[in-house]
């Protein structure tokens, strides 16, 4: 009975994935989101392969030449190819966006659990500070953040990934709040499993679907916050190239010279409508009803 | 007591609370910066003895609850502080940069509401037709479209090769433009999404139904029975959208070159002008949370069932 029991709900669990695959396929805007995403990211692991130029190299020689074919896409102000520049800044842009997330994800999720599961006054602290950051915009929460806590890299990651605390910890814990009333639950409690057990075996992976849809939309907010900040000069420093840094580099030259800014600005506004398409394919496939919360 | 008043008293001092807060947090952020904020403020260049005047005008050589009490108790009075860069006190700095970015964000507004609103209400009453489709199209590209980037490209085509309006600069009134339009494109996505999902939930109720079996006229029925029933969820996104907005300010008054708050909050940073930062975030934080209030008060306006209890 137990072993069938077991059966049904790993049987039950498996059938979930391919299910949501399938409908995620047959969404036109999803697999749009799917393709630009995965183009970039190959497009970033294999810049080597792709082109023949160095992304910090200068050659004062070559200074802002139009594209043409030794360079697809012109050189910027310090002779390097932009092509190079935006393939190995894609690198850069994505790891941000990737560990950004990682970032909100390992903070908030637990502190919505946490909030939904134990309700009362932990729930009642939680949520105040959550409506505290909350009253800061999000830019200018990651602004302020990398204004104290200075330019570079792990501050951008940290400062950009703060931001999306506030939305994490809220989407869970209101899922949560529902989940704990459910049956399973009372069953779990009922035989005396430990709260963590049941946070982690019952709890958080029935919370996880609009999780993951945040996660996937947030992808395309951190990128735009990151590169908002490189297109300001306080995010990842020179030479390393970064989109918005390339963004915020090129608008000096827009005169002359616009494909300069044209193109890193391209790069950032296709990743950001990649993963807000595959984002709302991914909410319509996993759960449709939750349509218009996220 | 009326219940409107009581309401509002109510939310004024939860808005309190929360300011409290956040001025506890930037209070913190600062003070634990690695370093000594005397140091900071002095500059790399200052003397020991200056730093230690710092120290004392400030408050610094006193303990951290202490200085809170100084903190909290200036900011009441409107004290900000004194500018690293300028020595002018922080407060009069950003109230003359105000006006600047006030013009721009309520154009924005405005330009979210007069474009944002049609456009959902005409996706959804024309919805899942190829009308629709491309308006979600464009909604989508004003969403995930970067601020910084498109008033760059507006810049080159509007500016540059066509001439219509500045690139830069607020000297006349076409400077507004580009700028405002800049900084709307992604609060106009963001309130034609909310309306057209809005619009489509009211559209199905029976009242609209009756709406159209009296005969009433389109317009009567979508703006005067549909519209106003809809505008709770898209007066909140305008208010919510207020806070990307300041955001995207930042960044609009980087790329125009505007003299608002935004562009003094960059070069704040860039000079470690820390007592401003610290105004700008404190007053952009009020901002936000004040218009949100407004919002919340406005509930009421639109919709007369609303009770305040």
């Amino acid at each position: 009975m137990v072993s069938s029991i077991r059966e049904f709900v790993t049987s039950e669990h498996i059938r979930g994935v391919p299910e949501v695959w399938g409908r995620l396929t047959r969404h036109r805007a999803a697999l749009v989101g799917l393709a630009i995403v995965v183009a970039l990211a190959l497009a970033a692991v294999l810049a080597p392969l792709l082109t023949p130029h160095d992304p910090v190299q200068q050659d004062l020689n070559q200074v802002l030449l139009p594209p043409s074919l030794e360079h697809p896409l012109g050189t910027d102000h310090l002779g390097r190819d932009l092509l190079a520049r935006i393939l190995y800044g894609g690198r850069l842009s994505l790891f941000i966006g990737v560990l950004a997330v990682a970032f909100g994800l390992a903070i908030g999720v637990p502190l919505g659990v946490v909030s939904g599961y134990y309700r009362g006054g932990v729930d009642l602290v939680i949520q105040r500070l959550v409506d505290i950051m909350l009253a800061f915009p999000s830019f200018l929460l990651a602004l302020a953040l990398v204004a104290l806590l200075g330019v570079g890299l792990t501050n951008v990651i940290v400062a950009v990934g703060i931001s999306t605390v506030p939305r994490f910890s809220r989407i869970v814990r209101g899922s949560v709040l529902s989940i704990r009333e459910q049956v399973y639950v009372e069953a779990a409690q009922a035989i005396g499993a430990p709260d963590l057990w049941i946070l982690f075996r019952h709890v958080l992976p029935n919370a996880l679907a609009p999780v993951i849809v945040q996660a996937t939309l947030s992808m395309g907010i951190t990128i735009l916050v990151a590169a908002g900040l490189g297109f300001l000069g306080l995010g990842v420093q020179p030479p390393t190239p970064e989109w918005g840094a390339m963004l915020g580099e090129g608008r000096l030259y827009i005169f002359h010279s616009p494909y300069t800014a044209t193109f890193p600005g391209l790069a950032i506004f296709l990743a950001v409508i990649g993963f807000n398409l595959l984002g709302d394919g991914l909410r319509d496939a996993l759960d449709p009803r939750l349509r218009g919360i996220l | 007591m009326s219940g409107l008043l009581r309401y509002i008293v109510q939310r004024i001092l939860a808005l309190a609370v929360t300011l409290f807060f956040v001025a506890l947090i930037v209070f913190l952020l600062v003070r634990l910066l690695p370093g000594d904020p005397a140091r900071v403020i002095a500059g790399v260049f200052a003397s020991e003895e200056d730093v230690q005047r710092i120290r004392v005008q400030l408050n610094l050589d006193k303990p951290l609850p202490t200085q809170f009490v100084y903190f909290l108790a200036s900011l009441l009075r409107g004290d900000l502080g004194i500018s690293a860069r300028t020595s002018e006190p922080v407060m009069r700095e950003i109230l003359s940069r105000l006006p600047a970015t006030v013009k721009l964000a309520a154009a924005s507004t405005f330009i979210a509401a007069a474009v944002g609103i049609p456009l959902g209400t005409i996706a959804a009453t024309k919805a899942h037709s190829s009308l629709d489709f491309s308006i979600s199209a464009l909604v989508l590209f004003g969403i995930s479209m970067p601020v910084y980037w498109l008033g760059i490209i507006l810049i080159i085509i509007f500016a540059i090769h066509l001439r219509w309006f500045p690139a830069a600069g607020a000297d006349q009134p076409s400077s507004l433009v580009l700028p405002s339009l800049t900084l709307a494109a992604f609060s106009v996505a963001f309130v034609a999404r909310m309306t057209r999902s809005s619009m489509l939930e009211v559209l199905r109720q029976d009242y609209i139904r009756t709406a159209w079996a009296k005969g009433l006229s389109a317009l009567v029925v979508l703006y005067r029975h549909a519209l106003r029933n809809a505008m709770i969820p898209i007066l909140t996104v305008i208010g919510l959208q207020f806070g990307e907005l300041l955001g995207g300010a930042v960044l609009t008054e980087s790329v125009f070159s505007w003299p608002g708050v935004g562009r003094l909050l960059v070069d704040s940073i860039f000079s470690r002008d820390y007592p401003v930062v610290q105004g700008i975030v404190l007053i952009f934080a009020c901002l936000f949370a004040l218009v949100n209030l407004l919002v919340d008060v406005l509930y009421g306006l639109i919709d007369p069932r609303i009770r305040y209890e």
